[in-house]
């Protein structure tokens, strides 16, 4: 495809019900499908080659290899001539199976409203699925290889409560690129009558459309009818191989595998055979996890941002503003001398928990240079200046040096934090909380005020005794823990105080759930590049001055 | 920080966070905190407490407790004739007598304050835990009661935000007092309501 998808609307998004792409059965179910087909052929080889090759099979006779053919059914069933009824059956199952997929495909409808994308399934049991768009956590498409060969992908609107996603699988790519660019117009709070109507193929015409696409998606390779916005950050491959060997798993599993040599050697050999399900299974997690990153890109565009992995599987999911969380850069000390970085979010994925796990959207960087981390927090945090980033990396990421504005752990209890006392601290920037913990794992995590659920004290005994408390974060559930050990107990106070009053002005003046709504309407293909264009921003605290708030000053001893 | 009388951030006096009172005669009115001056205290430093009615309803479920192990464990002790066989029994039901007794203390050293703009909640005296909640955070409120808190007159209120951690579970008021703080609470987040 060479034309931008995105342009114009869908005519999937005007309110009514709609079908999903006639492939979609073929693709939910095909491969049970094509299993049992499979299974079928398999076992019925030497038979069809009999029955249409006959000279290359050299003749049995019967008496020799009667045995053999004793228990077969298709035998049985010539022999006594039921073959009528043998096609019939054949025939109703077929008609069921397929009458089965096109009834749960015409019953499979969709409707994407002004405030809600809802789904109906299910031809016996019924149902009936929304999800309100002021609430959508981000919209991301999926596209398997399959999938991709037919020119069809997954949408999955993520939704805010556990399990509360609303997939359409499956529709036409081009149309999956546009209802995408709908849904996330629409949640921003703007209308779709100022679009011009795509030319949006519905029905049976997909069906064609699909295949000729199919073709050019196989010649061309390339993401059919996609404009991909420049990333910010390039991985360079060496670097993501590199990054995956100095991991900490590539370390135990080394180690692993030293203790299993040695205790062969000395006496038991059999302790290598234990080794290998260790070694295939690291090696599975190890390519897929390369592969995922081998097509990162992340880009800013007009409804968020938008992050795409996969080599195979390519998934794209576009973050709205103000979904975020939590953010974290982190570095292991393996990484430390090749200067790399790992950024991570907290947000809803809206996956039940068994799935949470596996969320990959949690990590938005997968290994980056410090270039790479200052870009992508510029996406992830635009209320944060860009020439605030070069101080706020020295002090926060790489710190403490002079004139640090974090309040660290007072010296007198050093004790609970022996080794990252000096860096165990926090700052209150005007938009977020900064927390920089860890020496072994150096990390900056940061809680924007607008999108923080609560905040605890805690103090035992023996923090009482030094005069210290720990300072807790509550975000929703995610990679990122918000709690900080030992701090001063006067400073945790205060800090207590001003993360409250914070919390409140950010989430009064905050409009992110309707991000875009009041903002003047330009023309706004999705997946243009807004790079230089900041993100309407995503709760401002009133009177905003960049920099910091004048921090606490460490206590002297 | 409340002090600071911010227009943004309350518009109506009608929405006023502080403007409930509890009307239940059996509430603790002193709070339990550690002696140390370097307690956490959070201003302004006056508590809600829970019912004195939740601490006989205590009381009486781990005396029940207390006894059925003592009980078990004079069965065990003369029924098998087993040397040392009461030392666990006796271990389990000092814990449980120890626990009993700081009940007292344990109940009062719960507290809520109603705040401009959150709930604080504090729990714990050794173990001191004080959490914030903005009330524009409040997702539901729970109340739940069981069989033996209804019997009591006692409810248990729980504050749920999008943030699993938070952990806003006040037990032991009295059910009226219940009913009418979700009321407010629900009436003042209202009046706040954001995003997620």
């Amino acid at each position: 495809m060479s034309q931008p998808a995105a342009a114009g609307r869908s005519a999937l998004s005007d309110g009514e019900w709609h079908r999903l792409h006639p492939l979609t059965p073929l693709l939910r179910g095909g491969l049970v499908l094509v299993v049992v087909i499979g299974v079928i052929i398999a076992n019925l080889r030497d038979r069809l080659v009999q029955l249409f090759l006959p000279t290359f099979v050299p003749q049995i006779d019967p008496d020799e290899y009667a045995f053999e053919y004793e228990g077969d059914p298709i035998d049985w069933v010539v022999e006594n001539n039921l073959v009528l009824l043998a096609g019939l059956v054949l025939v109703v199952v077929l008609v069921l199976v397929v009458g089965g997929f096109y009834l749960s495909w015409r019953f499979h409808t969709f409707r994407i409203t002004r405030d809600e994308v809802e789904v109906r399934s299910g031809i016996l049991f019924r149902t009936h699925r929304r999800a309100k768009l002021d609430r959508v956590q981000g919209v991301n498409l999926t596209r398997p290889m399959v999938a991709r060969l037919l020119g069809t992908a997954k949408l999955e609107v993520v939704g805010a409560g556990a399990d509360g996603n609303v997939k359409l699988e499956y529709l036409s790519t081009t149309n999956a690129e546009r209802v995408r660019a709908d849904i996330l117009r629409l949640a921003s709070g703007r209308s779709l009558d100022a679009q011009p109507a795509g030319d949006g193929l519905a029905g049976a015409a997909a069906l064609s459309a699909a295949v000729s696409q199919a073709v050019t998606g196989l010649i061309a390779g390339e993401d059919v009818g996609e404009v991909e916005p420049a990333s910010v950050v390039r991985i360079p491959v060496g670097r993501l191989l590199l990054s995956h060997l100095l991991s900490p798993i590539t370390v135990l599993l080394l180690g692993a595998i030293t203790a299993v040599i040695v205790g062969a050697v000395l006496g038991t050999p059999w302790l290598l055979f234990g080794l290998l399900p260790v070694i295939i299974a690291f090696g599975a997690f190890w390519l897929s996890s390369v592969f995922k990153g081998l097509r990162y890109s992340i880009a800013p565009t007009r409804n968020g941002i938008r992050i795409t992995y996969g080599l195979f599987t390519t998934i794209t999911e576009i973050i709205p503003p103000g979904r975020i969380h939590a953010i974290e850069i982190r570095q292991s000390i393996l990484w430390r001398p090749a200067g790399w970085w790992t950024i991570k979010i907290n947000r809803i994925t809206g996956k039940s928990l068994s799935e949470g796990a596996q969320d990959q959207f949690t990590t938005v960087l997968p290994v980056g240079t410090r270039a790479d981390v200052e870009r992508v927090m510029g996406l992830l945090m635009p209320e944060m200046a860009a020439e605030e980033w070069p101080a706020l990396f020295e002090q926060g990421v790489l710190g403490p040096q002079d004139g640090d504005p974090f309040t660290n752990t007072p010296r007198r209890a050093r004790i609970f934090a022996l080794l990252s006392w000096k860096r165990n601290g926090f700052a209150v920037h005007t938009s977020a909380l900064l927390l920089r913990r860890g020496v072994v794992w150096r990390t900056l995590s940061m809680f924007p005020f607008a999108r923080m659920q609560s905040i605890a004290l805690h103090q035992g005994p023996f923090d009482r005794m030094l005069r210290v408390a720990d300072v807790q974060v509550h975000t929703v559930l995610g990679p990122i823990s918000g709690r900080l050990s030992t701090v001063n107990r006067d400073a945790a106070l205060e800090l207590f105080a001003e993360v409250e009053r914070q919390a409140a002005l950010a989430s009064a003046a905050d409009h992110s759930h309707r991000w875009a709504a009041g903002v003047a309407d330009t023309d706004d293909a999705e997946g243009a590049s807004l790079a230089e264009e900041p993100h309407p921003a995503a709760g401002h605290a009133p009177g905003y001055t960049p920099g910091y708030t004048p921090g606490h000053t460490p206590e002297q001893h | 920080m409340m002090s600071t009388p911010d227009p943004q951030a309350d518009p109506t006096p009608a929405d006023d966070g502080m403007s409930w009172v509890v009307d239940d005669p059996d509430t603790y009115t002193e709070l339990r905190e550690p002696r140390s001056p370097n307690r956490l205290v959070i201003e302004p430093n006056q508590w809600h407490q829970l019912s004195r009615k939740y601490l006989t309803l205590q009381l009486l479920t781990h005396g029940v407790i207390l006894a059925l192990i003592i009980v078990a464990g004079l069965v065990v002790t003369f029924v098998a004739h087993v040397p040392g066989i009461w030392i666990p029994f006796a271990a389990v039901a000092l814990l449980s007598l120890w626990g009993i007794l700081i009940l007292p203390r344990q109940v009062r050293g719960y507290g809520y304050q109603l705040r401009q703009d959150d709930l604080v909640f504090r729990r714990g005296i050794l173990w001191q835990r004080v959490v914030a909640v903005p009330y524009g955070r409040m997702q539901l409120i729970d109340i739940t009661h069981g069989p033996l808190d209804r019997g009591f007159g006692i409810a248990q209120l729980k504050f749920v935000t999008a943030a699993a951690t938070s952990g806003v579970t006040i037990p032991g008021l009295s059910q009226a007092t219940a009913e009418s703080l979700r009321d407010h609470l629900i009436m003042v987040a209202e009046s706040r309501r954001t995003g997620l």
